[in-house]
């Protein structure tokens, strides 16, 4: 029986890995590859890490750093932020990313999921939903792009089966309300694009206790579970999460 | 020395990383010399199979020849996919045809892409898993997989809904569709043991 996965997420500017909330006001976490090579040590399914500067400049950084997190890392590895064609995409898949992930572009320009799924096969397409909940409509969200800063016209779970069927592999679903909170997971929102797709949903924003993972996969539906806050500044080890989520019957690999 | 099959895929790197970490000589190399020079060989992939083969071009005859005059081979992934005689994935394409099956469409009952990590049962006599428990988790990311109709290969299984096999063996030619490259320290075994076979082979 296929585990649920615990994915810790790096997001890098600078070569640093830092963290907000909401998206905003980034303290330092810790170098990238130091703290990639810990992760996996401690026992995580897997590693997102997100150029979050996402520049010209930054891209050739983030390259390098992938280079080097594939030579000291044998976990799979997703990589995002900025990606805006199948030629990066490559670039990224040949340094030793496993995956990667796509958002503003893939809204401006949705071909490029089905180029990219074509091209690398759809298992290593990630669709990057940053959804926000709508005022004006409840129960349902709005897709925002440019790391958050722009609001679109898109409903996120309409957005999610579109590209589902365009050729995404899976869904990495961050709730902006929830993001950096510590006060749990949005699993209206897992709920609602979990039962409208048939690919994986990673939940990710507003991880803080334990219990807020197991919410997440029972009652979210998520396949894996995402965080950044708790992990680097060391709330709850990998394994700890791990061993709560098995000791609720979870399939964990541990 | 190992020769990872360099063809303008994803993920060749971190094959040939994972081999250097367990510190075993593997060079990434698409040059025929190499390829015939070498102890073993590494057909590595992440693609879609139709562009995997198409990349692969006229290696492809080669990596046969030499596979079924015994030089072990491992594919992984779609590398392992193209073993078979024919997949469905954008297709139809051929694959190498080493072993008897085709590759198909894992069914839409299950969450697919088949993402993450699966418990694998390692049967006693297959190579690759020696030293390893009879049973560990190794890391899957695809949707199609190969239904292996040959009667002379061992097969390796995880349950996904269904017996999906995760690995085979056929003589000295080997595949996994998970990644051991990206399976910690289990996944480091199953390469480790495939580098032993191959000295084996020249011993």
């Amino acid at each position: 029986m296929l585990s649920k996965r615990i994915i810790t997420c790096l997001d890098v500017k600078d070569n640093r890995v830092v963290k907000g909330v909401h998206f905003l006001n980034l303290r330092d976490a810790g170098d990238p590859v130091e703290l990639g090579k810990r992760y996996s040590d401690e026992g995580a399914d897997e590693l997102v890490f997100l150029d979050i500067t996402a520049t010209i400049r930054s891209r050739k950084t983030i390259v390098d750093l992938v280079e080097k997190v594939a030579e000291n890392v044998f976990i799979p590895f997703t990589v995002g932020g900025g990606i805006g064609s199948v030629g990066q995409i490559d670039e990224l898949l040949r340094s030793g990313a496993e995956k990667v992930s796509v958002n503003t572009a893939a809204v401006q320009n949705p071909n490029l999921l089905t180029e990219a799924a074509q091209r690398f096969g759809n298992q290593c397409i990630v669709i990057a939903i940053d959804a926000r909940r709508s005022k004006t409509q409840p129960g349902r969200w709005q897709v925002t792009v440019k790391a958050g800063s722009e609001p679109t016209d898109l409903d996120a779970v309409e957005w999610a089966v579109k590209a589902e069927k365009l050729g995404a592999g899976e869904i990495l679903l961050t709730s902006m309300d929830a993001d950096g909170t510590k006060a749990g997971y949005d699993n209206e929102l897992n709920k609602a694009v979990s039962d409208a797709v048939n690919i994986p949903v990673i939940a990710s924003g507003g991880a803080g206790e334990l219990e807020h993972l197991y919410d997440a996969i029972v009652k979210g539906g998520a396949d894996a579970v995402l965080m950044a806050s708790i992990t680097h500044f060391e709330n709850y080890t990998i394994k700890q999460m791990k061993e709560y989520l098995a000791s609720r019957g979870i399939p964990m690999n541990l | 020395m190992l020769i990872v099959i360099d063809y303008n895929v994803g993920n060749v790197k971190s094959v040939c990383n994972a081999f250097r970490h367990i510190g075993c000589r593997a060079k990434l190399s698409c040059k025929p010399q190499d390829i015939k020079a070498a102890d073993g060989l590494v057909l590595p992939g992440v693609a879609a199979f139709g562009y995997a083969v198409s990349a692969l071009g006229p290696l492809a005859e080669l990596i046969k020849k030499l596979a079924l005059a015994g030089k072990p081979l491992l594919g992984i992934c779609v590398g392992y996919q193209m073993l078979f005689d024919e997949s469905v994935e954008y297709g139809p394409h051929k694959g190498l045809g080493l072993i008897s099956g085709n590759v198909v469409p894992i069914p839409s009952s299950q969450t697919v892409p088949h993402m993450g990590w699966n418990l694998v049962k390692l049967p006693e006599d297959m190579d690759l898993f020696a030293r390893l428990p009879r049973e560990k988790h190794f890391y899957f990311a695809h949707s199609f997989y190969a239904d292996v109709t040959d009667a002379g290969a061992k097969i390796a299984y995880t349950d996904y809904g269904f017996q999906l096999p995760a690995s085979v063996q056929k003589g000295t030619i080997y595949g996994t569709q998970f990644h051991p490259e990206k399976s910690g320290a289990d996944g480091l075994k199953v390469l480790e043991n495939f580098s032993k076979i191959c000295k084996r082979k020249i011993a």
